[in-house]
């Protein structure tokens, strides 16, 4: 999967979640922009992101992924692995 | 989950367009949404909708989880699978790290809550906590058995509280081997403690009425890394993984749904590649796949063996199969492998018929709601046709491998039970029994020429402890003759009994066919001095022997009663529910007078009976000793 479809995909999980259709993710969006992407959603949304793409992060680094694009490198990074 | 069909491909818009629709409307079609296999993401998402819907008609069910680490992202999983079993659950979860302060404090939003059912639960890391594993059997022993302890004063602190019914999960055990395989005989390895803690904890609630939520078992079959993951551990103390929700969901809402009568209670079976491989029209008696020494034949006669197991546990069976009636019942006779025989089945329907009407006639035969039925076939054309002109069917989506069929319906949870009573064990026959009966009455001439002729006899007194567990049964699984609605626990019993007010009648009747069993209960309360009136709390009594005049005989004694100890007036309430119709006249026959205008929020009505003014009823029960 490449960088916009990832982005479609984390969007696609993320508008579910929130109930929100219109939700646009690029590399550089945090998750104080997105209205309530809360620490709550944020763990349902990383489950999910493991399950759909079968992949596991590290504790640590999903603490401190700051932006989507960080998000989606790791996930780059563990499914060519 | 495997049990429920995928969703289709349009199911976010179909879930989108709900928002749109009129409220009335909503709540059925998130119930049909909801009987599709959903992950997580579905599950909050139509949980969202659920909670912006007037819950309706649907009985509701308040449920507090109490426990020592995160659950909030389970309740939709728990809210979504109480509606598939047709109740609104309303959920509190308790303040992290303080449940036991909630228990205490009688001004805690846990009571404000008022719950009617309470998880309680325990943590690994509580169990093991402090135990070092060089501890020796004898204080890994004592450990235990103080932690035991705490779980009982806790059991306690909310029954007096709350009056709630308790469910206690087992512990799920987290840890990893520390030697290997010989962890197991290590007395303060935690795989140890916690194995021989959960089977005290099942001991205890045993004892003291509580049902179980046995994660253990549910890690035994799917495997503990499903139920538990350990980074959402790390990162926000769930306990269960996220992605377990609906699963969980489901565990818990089947028990809820069993305290509340709602299990299930007869497996209707297709025949051809259901019960055996192959057409039995087509390939005859002699081509069935059926028995040892070949994978498929076994795989059928897994089926039987778990059909067998169910009947034992007093599930009825029935069969319905497009078939030639007599090639079907051949196949029971001449098929040297079947292990279910015919008189294991209580209503046997094969015909060309449309399966609906023929599932129809069997919840009628048997007397007991289409809601109490399982469907099994192997054909999905026939399981959607059912699906869809008798929704409240249970139907299985049943994978393609029959090898896959008795876990798949076995892991649905639909026959879910809180005890085991030997009416259970007995019931099997009394259903076979039941269709001697009929036989009996379509060759009467008349109804009271049939009566007669079953030479009833009847034994009622106030419970034994040996009965007390099928008393709590009864009142619990009841729906149809059931008045109020009242369903006491057997612990609840025992307190009421105990409280002096409050008395419990139960009743038995055998016939000539065998013996029915304890089939009615009746709740009075009454007041202490003469002149007081008795007030019937509640009134049960199975479908198996409606239509006998039990009901007018127990009223008898009630009134007999009454007379002997000197209460002018029995009163009673009658609180209408979607199934309880068949006794919605009861009282008025009985000769009761209706004393209130029925009350709009509730539709109950309250009856009074002056005892004075009471004509016995003839009926054709003799009464036999008292119990």
């Amino acid at each position: 999967m490449n960088d916009s479809d990832l982005l479609k995909l984390f969007a696609g999980i993320l508008g579910r979640l929130l109930f929100d259709d219109t939700i646009v993710l690029t590399r550089e969006t945090v998750r104080t922009d997105v209205n309530g992407w809360d620490s709550f959603n944020y763990i349902t949304f990383i489950a999910a992101v493991e399950q759909e793409l079968k992949i596991r992060f590290r504790v640590a680094d999903i603490e401190s992924f700051e932006t989507v694009g960080d998000i989606i490198d790791e996930a780059k990074r563990l499914s060519d692995a | 989950m495997m049990h429920l069909a995928g969703k289709p491909d349009d199911f976010q818009d179909q879930l989108r367009s709900v928002a749109g629709l009129p409220a009335e409307a909503r709540l059925a079609e998130l119930t049909r949404l909801a009987a599709y296999r959903l992950d997580l993401v579905d599950t909050m998402q139509l949980d969202r909708l659920l909670c912006e819907t007037e819950s309706g008609e649907l009985p509701s069910v308040r449920v507090a989880i109490l426990a020592p680490h995160t659950t909030q992202h389970l309740l939709p999983g728990i809210r979504v699978a109480g509606l598939r079993s047709g109740l609104a659950i309303e959920t509190y979860i308790n303040q992290y790290g303080q449940y036991r302060q909630e228990i205490l404090d009688r001004t805690s939003q846990f009571h404000a809550f008022e719950p009617q059912v309470v998880l309680t639960t325990v943590g690994a890391a509580e169990v093991v906590a402090g135990l070092d594993i060089t501890a020796d059997a004898a204080s890994s022993e004592d450990a235990l058995a103080r932690k035991l302890e705490e779980v009982r004063d806790l059991w306690r602190l909310v029954r007096e509280g709350t009056g709630a019914s308790i469910v206690q999960q087992t512990v799920l055990d987290s840890s990893e081997p520390v030697f290997g395989s010989f962890d197991r005989l290590v007395p303060a390895a935690p795989l140890r403690l916690l194995r021989r803690f959960n089977d005290l904890l099942a001991g205890s609630a045993a004892e003291a009425g509580v049902a179980l939520l046995d994660l253990e078992s549910a890690c035994l079959r799917d495997g503990r890394d499903y139920w538990h993951d350990r980074q959402r551990w790390l990162q926000a103390k769930y306990e269960i993984s996220p992605n377990a929700g609906p699963a969980y969901g489901e565990l818990l809402a089947g028990i809820v749904a069993a305290q509340r009568g709602r299990s299930r209670k007869c497996l209707v079976l297709d025949l051809d590649n259901t019960l055996w491989g192959g057409v039995v029209g087509d390939d005859g008696v002699a081509g069935l796949a059926l028995g040892q020494g070949d994978a498929a034949g076994e795989a059928f006669l897994a089926i039987q063996t778990y059909a067998l197991q169910l009947r034992s546990r007093g599930i009825v069976l029935a069969i319905c199969s497009k078939n030639d009636p007599r090639v079907a019942e051949r196949a029971f006779a001449e098929h040297p492998e079947m292990l279910l025989d015919r008189q294991h089945i209580a209503v046997f329907k094969a015909n060309w018929d449309d399966k609906s009407e023929n599932i129809r006639a069997i919840a009628d035969e048997l007397n007991i709601g289409l809601d109490s039925l399982v469907f099994v076939d192997d054909n999905p054309a026939e399981r959607q046709r059912v699906r869809a002109s008798l929704p409240m069917v249970a139907v299985p989506e049943l994978p393609d491998d029959p090898s896959e069929y008795v876990p798949t319906i076995a892991r649905a949870g639909y026959f879910e039970a809180l005890s085991f009573t030997s009416d259970d064990r007995a019931r099997a026959e009394q259903y076979r029994n039941q269709g001697q009966r009929a036989a009996l009455q379509a060759s009467s001439q008349s109804l009271d020429g049939f009566l007669q002729s079953l030479d009833m006899r009847l034994a009622f007194g106030e419970p034994g402890a040996a009965d007390l567990p099928r008393t709590a049964q009864l009142l619990g699984k009841t729906n149809q003759f059931n008045m109020t609605g009242l369903r006491p626990t057997q612990g609840q019993i025992e307190d009421l009994i105990a409280g002096g007010k409050v008395r419990v009648l139960v009743f038995r009747l055998a016939d000539r066919f065998g013996d029915n069993g304890l089939v009615s209960a009746l709740v009075l309360e009454s007041g202490d001095d003469d002149g007081a009136g008795a007030d019937i709390l509640n009134w049960v009594m199975s479908c198996r022997v409606f239509g006998r005049q039990l009901e007018d005989e127990i009223m008898n004694i009630v009134v007999e009663l009454a007379n002997a100890r000197n209460w002018p007036t029995i009163s009673a309430r009658f609180v209408p529910t979607d199934r309880n119709a068949v006794v919605g006249e009861l009282y008025e026959r009985l000769g009761f007078s209706k004393v209130s205008a029925t009350s709009a929020e509730t539709d109950a009505s309250s009856w009074r009976l002056t005892t004075g003014d009471y004509q016995a009823r003839h009926t054709h029960i003799d009464r036999g000793s008292r119990q």
